[in-house]
């Protein structure tokens, strides 16, 4: 979590010239640019199928497939009774299973693995009370509300929010705001029908 | 609730999911998504889509993405989604940038005018989206475009805004913290906000510059504590309350930043003792989220300033995270005494066969935290045993990341404690031999110079005996097939230096095996050339005693293959050695001393073997050379132009030209004509250059210098168990009495872990610690006395013995050792209930005074801006914490709803009724999951 002020200038120098970016070999090179507590958040499912994915430090596609393939094998073949960690590359991957997803997230060598496991925990938990009992199909075909539910919890890799119920209330109003304006665009295009018949 | 609002994508999409979800193989998943890729392509650049297809075009496009597959091509239509005027469409749009875009896209630079008009709107909604896209796209040319906005919304009527904006500043600070550094005292000022959300937001941005500069945030240290204690208090709404928990994810985060402005200041540490006191007998500890607050509470006292009582209920609550089931907790325990026996070293000890379970645990992440452990808690007298078992590990694993970090470990250990060469020499043998390839080249360099040098004593038998020994072992290790590159240059160089200097082995024997090295890695050039060059070496000493030398068969066709090799490098090390050959004796002697590389080459700097020839060349009518620093006009600048002027007389030179410097533009004097330059004198500078020198050097200086035996090692391990006695003395009282008021029988503990435990843990307390405990274990105490009495030298029998004694029913017992001690966790309880009335008087005066003190200090605090407002933010932040109904009741009221959801969760009509909709929508549960349909939290 400490944050380096070289590796702050390091990350200056590799934005002012596009091409030094690309260091796909290097999939630890991203890490160092910023630190965070979470450096993404996966989950997938006990078939190795991917369902949500959600990236805080900076990777390329050929990175993200190649952390996917990685994890979901050191993960999936971990037997239930074992810790919820794993090392990862001088990182930390908490995971936890809920029915057949497991949930991953990645953070640094010296953050509270048992509070991201809450964390986790938390997600769940909300992603429970708004689609009332989750199941995996849930997210399957929802894929972009769990995303909108993980911007509210997550932003930046840090927890934001740890109320359930403020997460619950902002969410929600988005899903009214969005019901209403359906509905305005609807009465406004009644009304200018009605003015222009 | 939310659950009827979805489903509302086209058929083609559920069928897309459907196949997808039900494809067998990889392959089968990625032509599905291809050909999908192919339709998008066509659809969305089709002209007029309305807006709700398009909005599902870009849904399937993060689909594609999040599966791994490319979907750049649509990355502009997402980009134009967010200019869109309805919410709706926007918020998508939103989503998926941030999705697919990283902050050095070339995109990126068409949103930000989006965003800024965004961060103006009226409707908070479309704000909060347009603060998420800040916090993961603006990068540091984009951030002055909606940095005044962001600032203007710290002050938002909704807390949800102020949250987010908050956050984006600290991204803005991570990323650039040179164009935020006049906005710090904002977060500050956050921390007093009324929403508790929005001030447990600060605290990100606050642990960062904390942890950056402590110095500038201890007047804060009096407000965190008492926000803490409000917290625990339950001052905060129920809202933030987590399974019981008074907003554990706030105490947790404010226990960090203690932890920070605590270190190594007993004043500020003082006024934390009390609430982190509190929170530790506060936390529930049979809950996960309790234990998560319980360790953090452990980090964060093994930071401050030692304080007696908070180390005891921080070694109480590891031995309880030690003595669990959980695997979690265990692995929470060990780090958390890996955290304390830097402050307590004595505490590792009551834990030691919880310790060696996990060591022997099957799982690899309990495992590799122990090894952290132990290594953190290395002495002299147990180094032995754990750089044995930290090799073993190593060898067993194939992660290459974590077999270079303990590989790197085990040379650290054992170059800072290695009892003996000997010992010392096999370490890096096996960890050369396993992980050669992995380890820094420095490491290598270090061995070479270790064998050259001997150990710094003037003790030549010594020192003669390490080599032989080391070439002994390195004639057998040759043996082996596949050694890694590093390795073998370190046998090479060693065979061709000492090979065969103690006249154990034949000329013959040593060149026959450096030319099977260079046959059986001839794909490697470095590993060929130090053969050769070894080869070099042992002809030539076997020339410089008198003996004849007889080239063997397969050395000579390698010589004859090697001088016409395409590697100048090899050929001219074979023309070379052939040249030696060839010599007499003198000269022989002269060009290859024995044992030269431990002499230092002295440079003759003057270059005074030059001077007839310079002599000449002026009595010739060559002009003298003049040093630069002595040329007219030059003066001034010498000393800048040394520096980047040496170089280039090196001739060739490769980098780029660098600009035009003004020293450069003076050069040429008029004095001195270009015929100067050309005369074979000139370039040789007659003045020493310091550059020239250095460079030679360079081979000697560069190497490691740890390996210090005589002078730092000694030190530190006597006075380590000096100081370990006397603390150990102290803490083999309390076991004892400990050990008294158990009452539950004494389990036999494996004889193997005794003796592991008596070699890891040195055994110096184990003697007073065990012997009250029964007449089984008392035995294995008299063992342990014995084992830990042992002088150095016999203690290298230990590993051998120890290491491998482990059958696998020993896995099993992992119970055992909780028997022999649970006993100390029972007594301290008591000890703390004996404290806790004095304590819990100074908590209810404490409290009172802090709630109507602090107002006052926040005051204080921020007394550069209009106090006015300060005041009245402090007096809203306190009566929001002080909201009066929070009690017990909450804790009660929580339980029911938590037992409703989990009986919600297993309800099979929820899940049938899904089960049914999703038929209807066509898509066919697939028989290979069920699982699909059960509830997560079921």
């Amino acid at each position: 979590m400490r944050h380096n002020p070289e590796e702050a200038q390091r990350h200056q120098k590799s934005e002012s010239g596009i091409p030094a970016f690309e260091a796909p070999e290097n999939p630890d090179f991203p890490f160092r640019l910023l630190s965070r507590m979470i450096h993404f958040v996966l989950l997938i499912s006990r078939q190795g199928k991917v369902r949500l994915t959600k990236w805080y430090s900076p990777y390329s596609q050929k990175e993200r497939t190649k952390v996917i393939r990685e994890l979901g094998g050191v993960i999936l073949s971990r037997g239930p009774k074992l810790c919820n960690f794993v090392d990862w590359r001088g990182f930390k991957v908490v995971y936890k299973r809920y029915a057949s997803l497991y949930f991953c997230m990645c953070i640094d060598q010296d953050d509270n693995e048992l509070e991201v496991l809450e964390i986790i925990h938390h997600f769940v938990e909300i992603l429970d009370r708004y689609f009332g009992s989750v199941c995996e199909l849930d997210l399957i075909f929802n894929f972009h509300k769990a995303y909108y539910i993980l911007d509210e919890l997550l932003l930046a890799g840090e927890l934001q929010e740890s109320s359930k119920k403020t997460v619950a209330r902002l969410i929600a109003a988005q899903d009214s705001l969005v019901e209403t304006a359906k509905e305005q665009a609807s009465s406004i295009s009644n009304i200018i029908a009605q003015a222009t018949k | 609730m939310g659950s009827q609002g979805g489903f509302y994508q086209s058929k083609e999409f559920l069928d897309l999911v459907k196949s997808i979800g039900e494809a067998r193989s990889k392959a089968e998943e990625d032509r599905i998504v291809l050909s999908e890729i192919e339709t998008l392509k066509r659809r969305i650049s089709e002209p007029d889509i309305p807006k709700r297809k398009m909005k599902e075009y870009i849904l399937r496009l993060v689909y594609i993405e999040m599966l791994g597959h490319d979907a750049s091509f649509g990355y502009i239509h997402a980009v134009k989604m967010t200019h869109d005027d309805s919410l709706l469409v926007k918020r998508t749009g939103y989503l998926a940038v941030t999705l697919f875009l990283n902050e050095d896209h070339d995109l990126i630079i068409l949103i930000v005018n989006t965003i800024q008009k965004d961060l103006k709107s009226d409707n908070y909604l479309v704000v909060c989206a347009a603060l998420n896209a800040v916090c993961k796209l603006i990068n540091e040319e984009t951030i002055p475009a909606v940095l005044p906005q962001v600032v203007e919304l710290l002050g938002h009527p909704k807390e949800a805004v102020r949250k987010k904006a908050i956050m984006a500043l600290h991204r803005f600070y991570q990323k650039s913290p040179s164009s935020v550094s006049h906005l710090i005292s904002n977060f500050r000022k956050r921390l007093c906000d009324n929403d508790p959300g929005v001030m447990g937001a600060t605290l990100c941005p606050l642990f960062d510059l904390i942890a950056q500069d402590v110095n500038s945030y201890k007047d804060l240290v009096i407000s965190f504590v008492s926000i803490l204690k409000q917290v625990a208090e339950r001052r905060l709404s129920k809202a933030y309350d987590y399974h019981q928990m008074p907003a554990p994810f706030i105490q947790i985060k404010l226990l960090k930043i203690l932890a920070l402005l605590g270190s190594g200041d007993k004043q500020a540490s003082e006024t934390m003792y009390t609430v982190v006191g509190d929170i530790f007998k506060k936390c529930d500890s049979s809950s996960n989220i309790g234990n998560a607050v319980l360790y953090e509470c452990i980090c964060c006292v093994s930071s401050i300033y030692p304080n007696t009582k908070l180390l005891d209920s921080a070694a109480d609550a590891i031995s309880r995270f030690l003595k669990s089931d959980s695997h979690n907790l265990k692995y929470m325990g060990i780090d958390a005494l890996g955290r304390l026996i830097k402050i307590s070293p004595e505490i590792a000890e009551q834990h030691q066969l919880a310790v060696i379970d996990c060591l022997e645990d099957p799982d690899d992440t309990l495992k590799r935290k122990t090894f952290e452990l132990l290594y953190k808690m290395t002495k002299s007298t147990n180094v032995e045993v754990i750089v044995d078992r930290m090799i073993g590990y190593m060898i067993s694993i194939n992660d290459n990341h974590y077999k270079t970090e303990i590989a790197s470990r085990c040379v650290e250990l054992a170059e800072q404690f290695a009892p003996s060469n000997q010992w010392f020499i096999q370490t890096m043998n096996k960890v050369f031999e396993h992980a050669g390839d992995l380890v820094n080249i420095k490491i290598a360099h270090n061995l070479m110079r270790l064998i050259a040098e001997g150990f710094g004593e003037d003790d030549d038998n010594a020192d003669s005996k390490l080599r032989s020994s080391a070439v002994e072992s390195y004639l057998h290790i040759l043996g082996e097939p596949k050694l890694p590159s590093v390795f073998l240059q370190v046998i090479c160089w060693v065979l061709g230096e000492y090979g065969t200097a103690d006249g154990m082995f034949s000329a013959s024997d040593v060149t026959g095996k450096l030319c099977d090295v260079a046959e059986a890695y001839s794909s490697n050039e470095t590993v060929k050339a130090y053969a050769v060059t070894a080869l070099m070496k042992i002809y030539a000493f076997e020339i410089a005693a008198g003996r004849k030398v007889d080239m063997l068969p397969e050395c000579q066709s390698l010589m004859e293959e090697l001088l016409a090799s395409h590697s100048t490098d090899l050929q001219q090390r074979a023309y070379e050695l052939q040249a030696v050959i060839g010599l007499d004796v003198h000269a022989v002697e002269c060009i290859m001393p024995l044992d030269a590389s431990c002499e230092d080459i002295e440079v003759d700097k003057g270059l005074s073997f030059l001077d007839g020839y310079i002599q000449e060349a002026i009595e010739k009518g060559a002009q003298p050379y003049i040093p630069e620093s002595e040329r007219s006009g030059l003066i001034n600048m010498g000393n800048f132009r040394n520096q980047n002027h040496h170089e280039s007389l090196h001739g060739l030179r490769f980098e780029a030209y660098e600009l035009p410097k003004p020293a450069e533009s003076a050069e040429p004097e008029p004095m001195y004509p270009r015929e100067t330059y050309q005369t074979p004198v000139s370039p040789i500078p007659s003045n020493p250059s310091d550059a020239g020198s250095a460079e030679l050097k360079l081979r000697l200086d560069g190497v490691q210098q740890k390996w210090g035996r005589p002078t730092y090692t000694p030190e530190t391990s006597t006075s380590n168990s000096t100081s370990q006695k006397s603390v150990n003395g102290a803490s083999a009282v309390n076991s004892t009495r400990e050990a008294y008021a158990s009452r539950k029988p004494q389990v036999e503990i494996s004889h193997e872990k005794q003796k592991l435990a008596a070699s890891l843990f040195g055994g110096t307390s184990k003697p007073e610690k065990r012997p009250a405990t029964g007449h089984k274990v008392s035995k294995a105490s008299s063992h342990m006395v014995e084992k830990s009495h042992v002088p150095n030298s016999s203690m290298e029998v230990a590993p051998e013995k120890a290491a491998p004694a482990q059958p696998p029913p020993d896995l099993l017992d992992l119970g055992e050792p909780t028997a022999t001690s649970t006993a100390p966790s029972l007594d301290p309880f008591k000890q703390l209930e004996g404290l806790l009335d004095t304590t819990q008087d100074a908590l209810a005066a404490n409290s009172a005074t802090t709630a109507s003190r602090s107002p006052d200090v926040m005051a204080l605090l921020y007394a550069d801006t209009p106090i006015g407002i300060h005041n009245k933010d402090d007096a809203d932040l306190l009566s929001g914490l002080s909201n009066p109904s929070v009690t017990n009741m909450a804790g009660a009221t929580a339980r029911p709803r938590l037992s409703q959801s989990s009986s919600k969760g297993s309800n099979p009509k929820d899940s049938l009724e899904k089960d049914a909709l999703v038929r209807q929508m066509g898509v066919n549960p697939s028989s290979q999951n069920p699982n699909m349909f059960k509830d997560l939290l079921g």
